[in-house]
């Protein structure tokens, strides 16, 4: 066991770190909804799993024909991004305008809120599976619940080679552009009016009224923000693995989510560290243990951190993000 | 939006007017002596009884046995949720892992049964206690945490036990266990055309009766404990912890409580269930299925028992009933949640005391951020404030 | 007042008991053993057979030609004009176990089936098949491969398709002959089939000597990155993958990205243009996939095939494809049973004890705990979106 996770270690890492980036823009979404609602946005996995759809659609539309590397890679990286962006903030905005909005203006609970983003969840899976993919890939009804591939776009190299440290482009690609797009958001809820409206209402929705905020609007904003990531991380995900289906939005989201708590919810910055931690425990437990315990692992490390971090990694709630 | 402007006329006219019939029904029960009560408990029973028959089932599930549908889902959800009510409902805690203690249970009925050749109504009192037991220890280092967190936790929990059961090759691995004993036959006697306690494998219905019998002794121990000093202290913990700390209740050891009883009853339902189908595989236990309770309690009113009934009864049958809508089975469930949600958050069949509290305006679980009212919104809350000084 | 209004609430409640209790009686009808006389009644005109599988579900792709073969046999004989013809009902249990026992019950008890064409899947097998033994209603299988089902001593149940105990030790065997691996890394995705299959495969290469190292991937995730690690450092010389063609093309991509160059092999349940489609490029060339069944859309296996893939060739106007021979085999089976006289379950389950005619995959012969007395396993190359037959597992030679 702890022999074959030695040979491991670098590969374990390195694919731990890339993996653990997608979970880190996805666990955003759900960061930033709790802060705001308190509320865990079960149907975020679906916000994602359209992005991919709108990602693919792209792809499969301009006709790609054969594998992309360097400039030209990252620049179908950046018109697919910006697409499944788009296409995952109006989801996501959509969501809270349908399954939250009236809830919250009814004084719904939070109980009431999450059946409803469970039922919404279900409702997108099998919207996609049944009618969307189909008709978008011009697939039979019943292919609609298949994966569905895109043209091979990517040209696979080795960026660094230094021994058993490897890394391949495409994962290079992750981590950095999570990075790139955490920091911005960073910059954003701590530099501009929107970002303070967003940490006001956090911190306290009756006073952020008291102080003129429109939280309507803010809350708006949240979820396209975390929608947005949420469409990074599509991208970034079908660069990766080339195919999507129905059904890729539901572990994804569980994981994310517990990155989210990881990392301490509510804060940004723990959704990247949560997401990264997560990611490499599920490597290095894939190594040592065997894939199939995996999963078990990462929970008990989320246990494990709760009990004795009860606000998770790095704790601080988005109200309090300092500048 | 404005939608609450411009419906509300003829929404919640309409709300209103059948939520007065309701209140009004419910007074009723409220004032009623005790043989009255206990009447209509009997007739229910009855009811519940009489449920497997043909004629009912050529509508119910025109399309696949009546009787075994009765059993599951329908039964099986409604006594799951019963369960899941005490943890949710009463207690107030967010688990979203309540599949777990349905798994140990089915398996303890399956390990003891065929490698030890147990019989069921040893194992029945075996699998209560290990459940309760394995519900102690979820709850132990994680009922100290927040409300979310925990729903988190106990996701994980649901997932452990669904995995380590697929990686564990003693109890099957992914294959389950095959082979599951009956309960053994107690008599041959024939009523109305039925054997009730002949447990073989072509009628369902003797088994769906034992399920009855553990729903109506269910329900039984959780009503004397809702009326408790422990159903007391669930309701102070649930509404606010804090303030329940301080007024003295010890709050960690009765969430503790509520989540042992509710883990026992799944263990419960869990072994019944497993007699039964008589092979069991990890697959059976998925998230979706404690999703699906959970959202059996909320739907149909959590905290309040012939509500949670209700939601289950609706949730397990509609999806069978409507089987031409086969592939949008799931779609319509979905929307049916989202769409149930918006009109009426507090279920179909609210406890008086949830309503009283949705009308203070935080539904007792606490609620969203951000209601309160800014320009171009405003909070609404079912306000049915004199009545309910009951 | 308000006693009055109860009083009148407990009368309806009892009175309404009482009906139910009326109706309840009247209608029910006592179940037990013996065979279901109506059975032997309608045997004048028209007996029903069923049909049970993943209709429209996600592996429906599976199931829904070995439906389409069972129909045509059917009505090939129902055109013959006999004395009593044979009416195919559908059950689309979507694979899942426990609508199968619903609609199980729903086909002895109401429908009143003389014998089943399925479960399609093993899973549902188990759960239908005592409920089948109890009301001794005959069935045979064209696709359930879980050896375990022919073990629990059911008299009533039959497949015609060999099992995967079968399908994983001609599989392996063709690993050490005619590859002469040395190394072999065995990946299956832990479901019931996946392993079983997998299991079996590693226990026969561990017996030809041949090194073995295993690791699970999940079903449900996309990231197998782990094990493609793992894979590299063993360098093997094949890798066997035990499971379904969604998880088996993903996994071959991530190899074949990874730089794994080894041979790649799959189990039936890779056996679609999926596996070729999930690794994308020509990353399934040369992967060869066994399978206990026979594709044959040329016809070139016998005269039988032939006039088996032109007859489906011209109804539904696609090629022979998965499953295909063994539906048409087992609704065969039932048909001959009832040329012969049988109209009611229990005959029909004793005429196929003894059954032994030529089929188009096979010779159709029980043995007694149901199990086909001749199985071959053949295997399959992928080239680009298709595969085509290689051989008999026992025969085929490496891949050019």
């Amino acid at each position: 066991m702890l022999d074959s996770f030695l040979t491991q270690f670098w590969p374990a890492t390195v694919d731990g770190l890339s993996l653990g980036s997608i979970y880190a823009l996805v666990a955003l979404g759900y960061t930033m909804v709790y802060g705001v609602l308190r509320l865990i946005n079960f149907a975020h996995s679906e916000v994602f799993m359209v992005g991919t759809v709108a990602a693919l659609f792209t792809l499969t539309t301009i006709g790609v024909s054969h594998e992309l590397s360097g400039v030209a890679l990252i620049g179908m990286l950046l018109l697919v991004a910006v697409i499944a962006i788009v296409v995952s903030g109006v989801t996501a905005m959509g969501l809270e305008y349908i399954a939250y909005r009236p809830l919250r203006k009814r004084g719904g609970s939070r109980l009431a809120a999450l059946i409803s983003a469970i039922g919404a969840s279900l409702f997108l899976q099998q919207l996609f599976a049944l009618i969307v993919i189909p008709r978008l890939f011009d697939l039979p009804q019943v292919g609609g619940r298949l994966p569905v591939h895109s043209p091979d776009w990517v040209r696979l190299s080795d960026v660094i080679a230094i021994g058993d440290f490897v890394v391949r482009n495409d994962k290079l690609l992750v981590v950095v552009a999570a990075v790139v797009m955490m920091v911005a958001l960073d910059q954003f809820v701590n530099r501009t009016n929107l970002g303070r409206g967003i940490r006001a209402t956090a911190q306290s929705p009756e006073n952020a009224v008291l102080m003129g905020v429109n939280i309507d609007r803010i809350i708006t904003a949240t979820f396209a923000i975390g929608g947005a990531m949420a469409g990074v991380a599509a991208a970034l995900y079908l660069m990766r693995f080339q195919e999507t289906n129905y059904f890729v939005g539901f572990l994804l989201g569980i994981k994310a989510f517990t990155a989210a708590v990881l990392g301490g919810i509510g804060n940004l910055r723990g959704a990247l560290v949560g997401g990264l931690v997560l990611g490499l425990i599920e490597m290095y437990g894939s190594a040592i243990f065997g894939s199939e315990w995996k999963d078990v692992v990462a929970f008990v490390v989320l246990v494990l951190v709760l009990m004795f971090r009860p606000t998770g990694i790095l704790g601080e709630s988005l109200q309090q993000a300092r500048a | 939006m404005n939608s609450n402007r411009s419906s509300a006329g003829i929404l919640t006219k309409s709300r209103q007017t059948i939520g007065n019939r309701m209140q009004q029904i419910r007074d009723w029960w409220a004032d009623a002596p005790r043989w009255a009560r206990w009447l209509v408990y009997i007739a229910l029973i009855i009811a519940a009884l009489l449920l497997p028959a043909s004629s009912i089932g050529s509508f119910m599930t025109p399309r696949s046995d009546w009787a075994t549908v009765l059993f599951y889902p329908i039964g099986i959800y409604v006594a799951l949720a019963i369960g899941l009510n005490v943890v949710v409902g009463y207690a107030g805690l967010l688990d979203l892992g309540y599949v777990a203690f349905f798994a140990i249970g089915g398996y303890s009925m399956a390990v003891l049964g065929t490698k030890f050749g147990w019989s069921f109504w040893e194992v029945l009192i075996v699998g209560v206690l290990l459940t309760s037991g394995s519900g102690l220890i979820l709850g132990a280092p994680t009922l100290r945490l927040r409300g979310d967190y925990l729903a988190i936790v106990t996701l994980g929990f649901g997932e452990i036990v669904r995995i380590s059961a697929q990686n564990t090759d003693a109890i099957g691995g992914p294959r389950g266990i095959a082979g599951i004993p009956h309960p053994p036959n107690l008599s041959d006697f024939e009523i109305l055309g039925v054997k009730p306690l002949r447990y073989g494998l072509l009628d369902p219905r003797p088994y769906y009766y034992l399920l009855v019998l553990l729903i109506v002794l269910t329900i039984i121990f959780v009503k004397r404990l809702e009326k408790s000093r422990v159903g007391r202290a669930w309701a102070a913990i649930r509404e606010d912890e804090d303030a329940a700390e301080l007024m003295g209740v010890p709050t960690f050891r009765y969430k503790l409580a509520a989540f042992a009883i509710g883990a026992s009853i799944g263990g419960a339902v869990g072994v019944v269930w497993a007699t039964k189908v008589i092979s069991i595989i990890p697959a059976n236990f998925p998230f979706f299925l404690s999703a699906t309770i959970l959202a059996a309690v909320v739907l149909g009113g959590s905290g309040n028992i012939p509500g949670v009934i209700l939601g289950a009864f609706l949730i397990a049958w509609l999806p069978e009933r409507f089987r031409v809508f086969e592939d949008y089975r799931v779609l319509l469930f979905g929307a049916a949640l989202v769409l149930m949600m918006a009109l009426r958050p507090e279920g179909i069949w609210p406890s008086r005391r949830r309503q009283a509290e949705l009308a203070e305006g935080t539904g007792g679980m606490g609620a969203l951020g951000g209601e309160v009212g800014g320009p171009g919104g405003e909070v609404e809350a079912e306000a049915r404030a004199p009545e309910l000084e009951r | 007042m308000r006693y009055r209004s109860i009083v009148r609430l407990g009368v309806a409640l009892a009175a309404s008991s009482l009906v139910l209790a009326a109706c309840g009686g009247g209608g029910d009808q006592a179940t037990g053993g013996g065979a279901s006389p109506s059975g032997a009644t309608e045997a004048a005109k028209t007996v029903k057979i069923g049909l049970m599988g993943d209709l429209t579900g996600e592996n429906s792709g599976i199931v829904i030609p070995l439906r389409n073969a069972a129909k045509l046999a059917l009505e090939e004989y129902n055109a013959t004009n006999p004395a009593t013809k044979i009416e195919l009902v559908e059950y689309d249990s979507q694979g899942v176990p426990e609508q199968a026992t619903a609609l199980a019950q729903q086909a002895i008890k109401t429908d009143k089936i003389v014998g089943l064409i399925g479960p399609a899947f093993s899973g549902e097998s188990r759960q239908v098949g005592p409920i089948l033994e109890e009301g001794t209603i005959p069935s045979i299988s064209a696709s359930a491969t879980n050896p375990l089902l022919s073990q629990n001593g059911w008299k009533y149940w039959h497949r015609i398709v060999a099992n995967d105990d079968i399908q994983g030790g001609g599989v392996g065997d063709y690993i050490s002959r005619a590859l002469g691996a040395k190394k072999v890394f065995v990946i299956h995705d832990n479901q019931e089939y996946s392993k079983g299959i997998a299991d079996v495969v590693s226990k026969t290469l561990k017996g030809s000597g041949v090194n073995i190292q295993t690791d699970v991937i999940d079903p449900q995730g996309s990231d197998y990155a782990s094990t493609v690690n793992k894979v590299k450092a063993a360098a093997p010389d094949a890798v066997f993958y035990g499971g379904y063609y969604a998880q088996g093309g993903r996994l071959l991509k991530q190899l074949r990205d990874g730089g794994v160059k080894a041979q790649f092999l799959s189990g039936d349940g890779s056996l679609d243009a999926g596996l070729a489609k999930g690794a994308g490029g020509n990353n399934a060339d040369g992967a060869v996939v066994s399978c206990p069944c026979l594709i044959d859309p040329t016809g070139k296996a016998s005269p039988a095939s032939k006039k088996l893939a032109d007859a489906y060739q011209a109804k539904y106007n696609a090629p022979t494809a998965i499953y295909v021979g063994e539906g048409y085999d087992s609704a065969t089976a039932f048909i001959e049973a009832i040329k012969n006289g049988n109209t009611d379950p229990e005959s029909i389950n004793k005429y196929l004890a003894t059954i032994d005619i030529p089929g188009v995959t096979k010779q159709i012969k029980f043995a007694p705990t149901g199990e086909p007395t001749s199985g071959e396993v053949y295997v399959y190359l992928f080239k680009g979106d298709t595969y085509s037959l290689l051989g008999n597992a026992k025969e085929a030679s490496k891949p050019a």
